[in-house]
């Protein structure tokens, strides 16, 4: 038997780690991280989830615990989100989570109350070789629900105490033996978005009130002026609403994004396209790789065919352009190798 | 809770249980025990039976104090920086002012002086702090004053200490009694307006229908606090100083908060260098040993104390406290298991935290007979 603690949001993934971890024998304990006061009504930090979590415990009959992570989920995810964007880059803020306070804050804390693993929802799958004995981070078996992506960060130290007990299950069998365990969270909706974000007030009302926002002259390729945004600071490479240029004959796209100069220069599609990707912050889940691989830059998109070598993305066929500030995700077939942030250069 | 008080109550819990506003013999029933109840209440607390009022909790109590005396005058509240939410947040909320406190937690006559002026119509100071245990000195000011008693029953002279108060609150569950039961002495010419309107009990000072068997209990429980007060703070004070003393002596990089001499006799206040008071607690838990740090907020985080940041203590130093409340029922096996557990959970949690593959420094479970570290 294992002592395991279980990091149980309120959903239905984590209630359903917690149970097949204690019905395969385990010591199991729950731990609700409490990361964000303020107002928001999505997400897995608002009273009533951390009071669906406790609930599941007390039917599980495991105990259940909060931890106030919320100076250091200030320190390391909303902080840098606000500057990322201040600095005009699109950052992942659930990514930066995981880095810091699920799979650092909480593992660490965990070692020290001397549990031997932390379990968490998520739909990925960690094994171990048999050859080498190295433990391998491989895509859920629910492809739509996979979060291999928000987890590239783990290292060989962190997936030895990790288990993922829902990433071998689909998800509408998740939610079918949460049903048959009758725990309350087996039809609550998945979690969408950014859980600090309010749905009424949205990206942009968040970082009003936080930041100084500019309006700015959107251009064309020659500089012309073509229309005007309210924030450039909230204008992400790629993107084709909202730029003010209602009536285009073609569509065009923000291809680049100048905080300091308030500009925003847009261009076809065919603007976007890049054969390269420079890659920062490079964490590797082994041995660093180079060669081909597959790369991956948004939680839900395609994985592309490339080469990776000395922190440059090589598109095997010419891609659009990543925003600053976006997770780089480097697999082989369903395996992890990696990732980073996309540069701004 | 004390036998006493669950005794009392057992009259009032099953069978039929009468409506002590109603006009039958079990109406009735119930009436004379809320009567000799407030007799008994007023007793303990130095006050006359018409002047008890019964609310649902401590909180209502000091709420129905400051919010109603406040409806009724007009003016500001001020109140210290260590009081507990029920005082600081109505004060907060009708806009007073909040006063200062020293490195012990203790206020001084003449910082609350300095504070009250033409338009205060209410000043508001516990008499003993519920997180560190500090004994606050009410002194005379030109306002109503109103005494948030709720941590002090157990240990001090109420009915001597706060003599000239105006409005005293008490909680039930702090003296051994149930929980959701409280009384606010509201002296005689005091005028209040009342948060809850109905059918006009408690002198239509508390609307709604008689908790008969809380109250009942309440008065049991305060009946046996206060008798066997000398006894108990000379009891749990030399338990306290062992419990203290020994965790001083056997815990580097422990201090302990505010002076001794100035804090109840139940309350050990230890703040522990390098550890966070969540992580100790959680293995003191696990362990059966039940202490609290700060206050808790609805979702059951801890949120860190505004009490010791009115002190003064670092930040730092703050996330690493932890408050070991002695009561009317601790024992000296308490405070052996206690010197036993802490010690070696506080070196346990002082490490990095970054040694996975070292294995568990600890599998302490709660449970009957296991022993300390054997479990894995």
């Amino acid at each position: 038997m294992t002592r395991v603690l279980v990091a149980m949001s309120g959903g239905v993934d984590s209630s359903v780690a917690a149970a097949l971890l204690q019905r395969a024998g385990h010591d199991v304990v729950g731990v609700t991280m409490k990361l964000w006061g303020g107002a928001s009504d999505t997400g897995c930090c608002s009273v009533a989830d951390v009071d669906d979590a406790r609930r599941v415990a007390q039917q599980l009959g495991i105990d259940h615990y909060v931890f106030n992570f919320g100076d250091d989920f200030m320190d390391r995810v909303v902080g840098p989100y606000v500057a990322d964007h201040g600095a005009g880059r699109t950052p992942n803020p659930c990514v930066e989570c995981n880095r810091h306070l699920k799979f650092d804050l909480l593992l660490r804390r965990a070692d020290r109350l001397g549990f031997d693993a932390v379990a968490t929802g998520h739909h990925a799958r960690v094994e171990r070789d048999e050859n080498g004995g190295r433990w391998r981070l491989l895509r859920g078996a629910d492809g739509a629900k996979d979060q291999s992506y928000v987890l590239h960060m783990l290292g060989q130290a962190e997936l030895a105490r990790v288990l993922l007990p829902v990433g071998a299950m689909v998800k509408d069998d998740a939610r079918r033996l949460a049903g048959e365990l009758g725990l309350r969270t087996a039809a609550k909706p998945d979690s969408q978005d950014v859980c600090f974000i309010t749905s009424t007030g949205g990206r942009q009302e968040f970082l009003r009130q936080r930041l100084p926002l500019h309006a700015g002259r959107v251009v064309d390729r020659d500089g012309r002026d073509v229309g005007t945004v309210p924030a450039v600071e909230l204008v992400t490479i790629g993107q084709r609403k909202g730029l003010g240029l209602g009536g285009s004959p073609t569509p065009r796209y923000a291809v680049a994004v100048d905080v300091a100069a308030r500009t925003v220069t847009v261009g076809a599609e065919d603007d976007l396209l890049t054969r390269s990707l420079v890659v920062e912050r490079m964490t590797w889940v082994d041995a660093p790789v180079a060669g081909e691989v597959e790369v991956q830059y948004s939680a839900h998109g395609a994985a592309r065919a490339a080469t990776f070598a000395d922190g440059v993305v090589r598109w095997s066929r010419p891609q659009r352009r990543v925003a600053p500030g976006q997770s780089v995700v480097l697999y082989r077939g369903d395996e992890v190798l990696g990732g980073g942030v996309a540069s701004s250069s | 809770m004390r036998p006493a008080s669950v005794e009392a109550m057992l009259p009032f819990l099953g069978g039929h249980t009468g409506n002590p506003s109603g006009a039958h013999a079990a109406a009735r029933r119930s009436r004379k025990a809320i009567d000799e109840a407030r007799d008994v209440v007023a007793d303990c607390l130095g006050a006359r039976p018409g002047e008890i009022v019964f609310t649902g909790s401590g909180t209502e109590a000091d709420n129905l104090a400051i919010t109603g005396l406040l409806a009724r005058r007009g003016g500001t509240a001020v109140c210290t920086a260590i009081e507990h939410h029920a005082v600081l947040d109505p004060v907060e909320h009708a806009g007073g002012r909040i006063v200062a406190v020293d490195a012990d937690g203790v206020v001084s006559p003449e910082a609350l002086a300095g504070a009250v002026d033409g338009d205060t119509s209410i000043v508001s100071v516990m008499l003993a702090n519920n997180e560190v245990g500090s004994v606050q000195p009410l002194s005379d000011v030109d306002a109503a004053v109103h005494t948030d008693a709720v941590q002090a029953v157990t240990w001090l002279d109420v009915a001597s200490l706060a003599a000239r108060a105006d409005l005293i609150s008490v909680s039930a569950h702090k003296f051994g009694g149930p929980q959701g039961v409280g009384a606010l002495v509201v002296r005689d010419g005091v005028e209040l307006e009342p948060l809850v309107l109905g059918g006009g009990q408690e002198r239509g000072l508390r609307s709604g229908t008689h908790n008969t068997a809380g109250i009942v209990g309440l008065a049991a429980a305060l009946r046996e606090a206060v008798d066997t007060r000398d006894e108990t703070v000379r009891r749990l004070g030399e338990l306290r100083d062992r419990l203290a003393d020994g965790l001083l002596s056997r815990v580097p990089g422990c201090t302990e908060t505010g002076s001794r001499d100035r804090k109840v006799a139940g309350i050990c206040h230890l703040c522990f260098e390098d550890v966070d008071a969540e992580s100790l607690l959680m293995l003191l838990d696990q362990a059966g040993l039940y202490a609290s740090a700060g206050s808790s907020c609805s979702s059951g985080a801890m949120e860190p104390s505004h009490v010791l940041v009115a002190m003064g203590v670092p930040k730092e130093l703050a996330g690493g406290s932890v408050r070991l409340s002695l009561g009317w029922s601790s024992t000296d096996a308490d405070v052996d298991a206690a010197l036993e557990l802490i010690p070696p959970a506080v070196e346990q949690l002082r490490g990095d935290g970054a040694g996975w593959g070292r294995g568990p420094a600890s599998a302490r479970r709660r449970g009957a007979g296991d022993p300390p570290g054997e479990k894995q």
